[in-house]
């Protein structure tokens, strides 16, 4: 069974289509890159496979689960980090790790919150309050937050938008343990990130899903040698 | 829903301007004007009638408290984030408005715990008095449940914070006579829960328990209406969102 299957997935906005008849497949444990230049209806796909927003037409399943019909069971399936910054400012490192598991009804004294302290290196910070804390620590702990749950199904938005070289490289070495323990849909418009860290790449454009494949398939496939090149050729060709 | 609760009170709580205006403030109005009327004796700050004044008064920054969380929660994509957990519609509204109700309580008590330390007198009408401020509290709350949901937290900063506690103090009869300034002036304050708040716990405090309830209802029609509006207004940004 696919983790995520999209069926005509469709969402408009009184004369726009953000996103127009949308299919696509995920496999269990795969990492896929949804990549699109601004409005190509990435933020919105994702607002509909989490239940943030209803879709005009179509379905999506996630582990078999409607986002029509059975919303409460996805909920408690996927977790979403995203774009911006999502903490609570005025609780410290630990006390955000244990909101999360609280309104999963989780608790969040066991080994949950420590494992995830150590596995995302937040020791040094564990007891400052978030507001406090850089840009890099806040998408770190916002990405712990999400996997406080252990999700099968994890939605990272835009997870190193802004930060420097080397807190975004910490991040893609964070994010690439998590390959193949569950499954992820990352958006980004760096074009090396989504090179290095998805298995595959999902372009669209206006709403729009133009070509899903490895990053090398669509290399071969417009005949260049570099991603960004590839991606580039794709959606000004369409 | 409990631990969203609890971090909404420690936001809350862990803002030193919060504390300031939520306890500080008020204490300072009440040592002020009690030492104003230990000079210039007025009957309208003698201790047994400016406490429940001032008791109203600082309940009224509860709105400002909920109104700057939910309006910077609604800022940021924390309640994005918060929407696609399993918690309800219902979760969030409570977890909104219950956890600042013990906050108001507490206010309250300190309140007259430093109003005893200035000379009034400790009985036990000082119970039911304490206990009327729950629903002056939900009030002032839900206006800011209903003013989160609405403007931004650099709006409901004027809003709440300059304009709402300003007309409480106005129309409320704590500073002044409202029928000093004429007889529209005080219909329109009679037609407010405002005054009402006040006099509920004045009579309160007087063990006058017809007035107290003549009050009590003016307020907590208030209260219910303005929460029922609030929770409106909540599940609308919801569905926005």
């Amino acid at each position: 069974m696919d983790a995520i299957k999209t069926l005509g997935l469709t969402k408009k906005y009184k004369n726009l289509t953000a996103v127009d008849s949308l299919d696509l497949s995920v496999r269990q444990g795969e990492l896929v890159a949804l990549l699109g230049v601004n409005g190509a209806g990435k933020t919105t796909t994702i607002k509909m496979l989490t239940g943030l927003t209803r879709p005009t037409s179509g379905d999506a399943l996630l582990n078999g689960k409607s986002v029509l019909t059975d919303l409460p069971a996805v909920k408690k399936m996927i977790a979403v980090s995203p774009q911006e910054t999502a903490v609570a400012p005025g609780l410290t490192v630990k006390e955000n790790l244990r909101l999360m598991a609280g309104v999963h009804s989780l608790p969040g004294d066991t080994g949950r919150v420590a494992r995830l302290i150590d596995r995302f290196d937040l020791h040094e910070v564990a007891d400052k309050r978030a507001g406090k804390l850089s840009g890099g620590w806040q998408r770190r702990l916002s990405i712990a937050m999400a996997l406080v749950t252990d999700p099968q199904i994890l939605f990272l938005d835009e997870p190193t938008l802004g930060l420097d070289v080397l807190a975004r490289r910490r991040l893609w070495d964070m994010i690439s343990a998590l390959k193949g323990k569950m499954t992820v849909i990352l958006t980004t418009h760096y074009m090396e990130e989504a090179e290095t860290l998805s298995d595959r790449v999902a372009v669209m454009k206006s709403g729009r899903l133009l070509l899903t494949g490895t990053a090398e398939e669509l290399k071969r496939q417009t005949g260049t040698e570099k991603f960004d090149e590839a991606f580039l050729r794709i959606v000004k060709e369409v | 829903m409990l631990a969203f609760s609890k971090r909404n009170a420690l936001e809350i709580l862990r803002d030193p301007l919060n504390l300031f205006f939520g306890l500080g403030f008020p204490i300072i109005l009440l040592l002020l004007l009690s030492a104003i009327q230990a000079n210039i004796p007025v009957a309208l700050f003698e201790i047994g009638r400016l406490a429940p004044g001032i008791a109203v008064f600082g309940l009224s920054f509860m709105t400002l408290f909920s109104a700057t969380l939910i309006a910077r929660d609604r800022g940021t994509s924390f309640l994005q984030r918060l929407y696609t957990t399993p918690l309800t519609a219902r979760d969030f509204i409570l977890g909104y408005l219950l956890p600042i109700l013990p906050i108001g309580l507490s206010q309250s008590v300190i309140c007259y715990v430093a109003a005893a330390l200035l000379g009034l007198r400790v009985t036990v009408r000082l119970l039911p008095a304490i206990l009327f401020t729950l629903p002056v509290a939900l009030l002032f709350i839900a206006l800011g449940l209903l003013c989160g949901s609405i403007f931004t937290d650099k709006q409901v900063g004027g809003i709440c914070g300059a304009l709402l506690t300003n007309l409480t103090a106005w129309l409320s009869g704590i500073w002044f006579d409202l029928k000093l300034v004429g007889d529209a002036f005080q219909k329109i304050a009679n037609l407010l829960p405002f005054v009402h708040a006040v006099e509920l716990e004045r009579s309160a405090l007087l063990g006058d328990y017809a007035s107290a309830f003549r009050n009590f209802w003016w307020v907590l029609g208030y209260a219910v209406i303005i929460t029922f509006l609030a929770v409106l207004a909540f599940l609308r940004q919801m569905k926005k969102q």
